[in-house]
């Protein structure tokens, strides 16, 4: 019952955060509801019980990714002009609306195969023997490993003082 | 009335629809990559909960979302970057005036 009361209030609060983050006209309150939004999806994350995935949700999303934006946004003195839309506004939200239709529609009525099983918990040991045991995904960590470097070289080298 | 997985999954598809919304009709740069932020949050929260309810003792579905999270950090990085070096060079990050390389 408490995860069902913990889910709604997540839920609306996440949704009314994200709706902040398109329709709010100060571009720094639309990054400050866009964290709001990521932490929601932080305890969304608990009330499934992925405990390492919402501190991981934390520490990258709230903690790394945010910082990054809000630099952006301070660095190109784009606060005062606000986010306005473009031409393609009422066109780009018949779409969206009806890509949610579609999916919704899709989703309830696709029968799931619900596993009865009670989830792992904590999933922390669990994650990691996945992740680096005998035929799990290593290839994929080293690859990831490779692709963050990369990224790392190519941000300093784009964002250089020439 | 308990949770199922269809719950997770209609709060995903909205949240991926206004992300996706914004992403198409936004002029500011930084608020469109801050949009598809919001749609590849969504899309963890769909691999979790199918994770948690259709296959609870693989946890495969939150390793995906673990990739999801590198990939998503390296793109912010880097569109950040690319952002910032177009501000530097137009003064501008407003996506219907970068259109230098349209022909």
């Amino acid at each position: 019952m408490g995860v069902t009361i913990a889910f709604w209030i997540l839920a609306v609060v996440g949704v009314l955060a994200a709706l902040g983050v398109v329709f709010l006209r100060n571009v720094f309150r639309a990054a400050l509801s866009l964290i709001l939004c990521f932490l929601m999806v932080a305890g969304l994350y608990i009330t499934l019980s992925a405990d390492f995935l919402a501190a991981v949700q934390i520490l990258i999303y709230v903690g790394a990714i945010s910082v990054l934006i809000i630099l952006a946004i301070m660095m190109t003195r784009e606060v005062q002009r606000g986010s306005p839309p473009n031409k393609l506004q009422i066109p780009a939200f018949i779409v969206a609306l009806l890509f949610l239709e579609v999916l919704v529609l899709t989703l309830i009525n696709t029968p799931w195969q619900i596993a009865g099983t009670p989830p792992v918990s904590p999933t922390t040991a669990s994650l990691a023997t996945k992740l680096f045991g005998e035929g799990g995904f290593i290839l994929p960590v080293e690859i990831a490993a490779v692709l963050l470097l990369s990224a790392i070289l190519g941000a300093i080298v784009l964002a250089r003082e020439k | 009335m308990t949770l199922s997985l269809e719950h997770y999954l209609v709060l995903s598809a909205v949240m991926f629809s206004i992300g996706l919304y914004g992403a198409l009709a936004k002029r500011n740069a930084v608020i469109i990559l801050m949009c598809i932020e919001l749609m590849l949050n969504a899309v963890n929260i769909t691999l979790v909960a199918f994770s948690r309810y259709v296959v609870p003792a693989l946890l495969t579905g939150q390793i995906f979302a673990i990739f999801v999270i590198v990939v998503a950090a390296a793109e912010v990085a880097v569109g950040l970057a690319i952002i910032l070096a177009i501000y530097r060079g137009l003064e501008d990050i407003d996506v219907t005036k970068i259109n230098l390389m349209k022909w």
